[in-house]
């Protein structure tokens, strides 16, 4: 059941996600998190800060993770199985259709379509985040530690790796 | 030999790519075209259309595709497990051992700091998204489709996977529509 449970809650973010991997971080929420119950908001949120601050794919780190911890190895195997498989193999698939429609409109339509839903999803993920944070170490904390991860990844381009090393360090020491 | 470079093509390409899959595809190019020469400039960028026009991960459907064309099956395989492996063992790593020590204060206060950071990885990507949303469909018409969607999802409480699936249908069943001709009229010129 619980397989079963790991290959839904995955495979759904992965046939419904445009924009590659960070699109399908909203999507996994709402299953991990609301319908499942697997992890609450703050677990969900330390496993996507260091999803971030750790190299590669974010999609498959994601239901590796929550796969393993549910499931042991098997259900690790079987959530990074249900997020990649199905839209693999669409595209080995249908290769030969798609190379003649991919420039044809209407598929072009279907990521542009899905992009507000995946804006607006990762935008009350954002402002949730935002509110948790504000509402566990106060207004000030969360606007100071906001606004400088802000300046050095947009401004100074600094890798989110040493953003997220910073936060850790800055955590560890004054608000233990 | 030929499994041992696929391998490490996406291996390289997996561990050096911060910010999820979508980042690593220059890498993906610089391996699959550059060093490897398995396809040219123009079969990448027809790939990379056709994944970005599938739902889901991108960097493993550049990986398996490649792979399968490189490699066969097992090539698929091979160029799947760089791309995924490695990055899912330190995940579960360092999770774990962060969940060992999760009642220590310092641990705790870790794990405050770090969500105000990303909510505002969040917010950037959120900003990317509504900066494509207005490219495709212009100011008036994103707002509206960007508000109408919050409405629908946050206090109406609709899944997402309903509206996606709508929108889904509704592209296929549309005709052409003024966006995308006026992003044809932008490519022909």
């Amino acid at each position: 059941m619980i397989y079963w449970n790991l290959f839904l809650a995955f495979f759904i973010p992965g046939i419904l996600g445009y924009g590659g991997g960070p699109g399908t971080i909203p999507l996994v929420e709402k299953e991990v998190v609301d319908r499942y119950g697997w992890m609450n908001h703050q677990e969900f949120s330390e496993m996507i800060a260091l999803g971030n601050a750790l190299p590669g794919p974010i999609a498959t780190k994601m239901a590796g993770y929550v796969g393993f911890v549910q499931g042991g190895v098997l259900g690790s195997a079987i959530a990074i199985f249900a997020i990649v498989a199905p839209t693999l193999i669409l595209m080995i698939g249908l290769l030969s259709i798609l190379q003649k429609y991919k420039d044809s409109p209407k598929v072009k339509q279907l990521s542009q379509n899905v992009r507000p839903v995946i804006a607006v999803l990762l935008g009350v993920l954002a402002y949730d985040f935002l509110f948790n944070s504000f509402q566990g170490i106060g207004g000030w904390q969360t606007f100071i530690i906001a606004l400088l991860s802000y300046f050095f990844l947009e401004f100074r381009k600094v890798h989110p790796a040493y953003v997220i090393l910073g936060a850790l360090v800055y955590g560890a020491l004054f608000l233990g | 030999m030929q499994y041992i470079n696929i391998f490490l093509a996406f291996f390289r390409a997996g561990i050096f790519g911060y910010g999820g899959g979508p980042s690593s595809i220059p890498l993906v190019h610089k391996e699959v075209v550059k060093r490897y020469k398995w396809m040219d400039d123009e079969e990448f960028s027809d790939c990379l259309a056709l994944g970005n026009a599938l739902p889901g991960p991108i960097a493993t459907k550049l990986a398996g595709y490649i792979g399968y064309r490189v490699g066969g099956f097992l090539g698929l395989i091979v160029a799947l497990i760089a791309t995924i492996l490695p990055t899912v063992f330190l995940m579960i790593i360092f999770l774990t051992v962060l969940n060992r020590y999760k009642d220590q204060p310092w641990v705790q206060g870790m794990s405050k700091a770090v969500i105000p950071v990303v909510g505002v990885m969040l917010g950037i990507l959120t900003w990317e998204f509504v900066k494509r949303t207005k490219s495709s469909f212009g100011w008036l018409k994103s707002v509206l489709l960007l508000v109408g969607s919050f409405l629908l999802m946050e206090p109406l409480s609709i899944h997402p996977a309903i509206l996606i699936i709508f929108l889904i249908i509704a592209a296929l069943f549309k005709k052409t529509d003024d966006s995308t001709k006026s992003e044809q009229k932008v490519k022909a010129r």
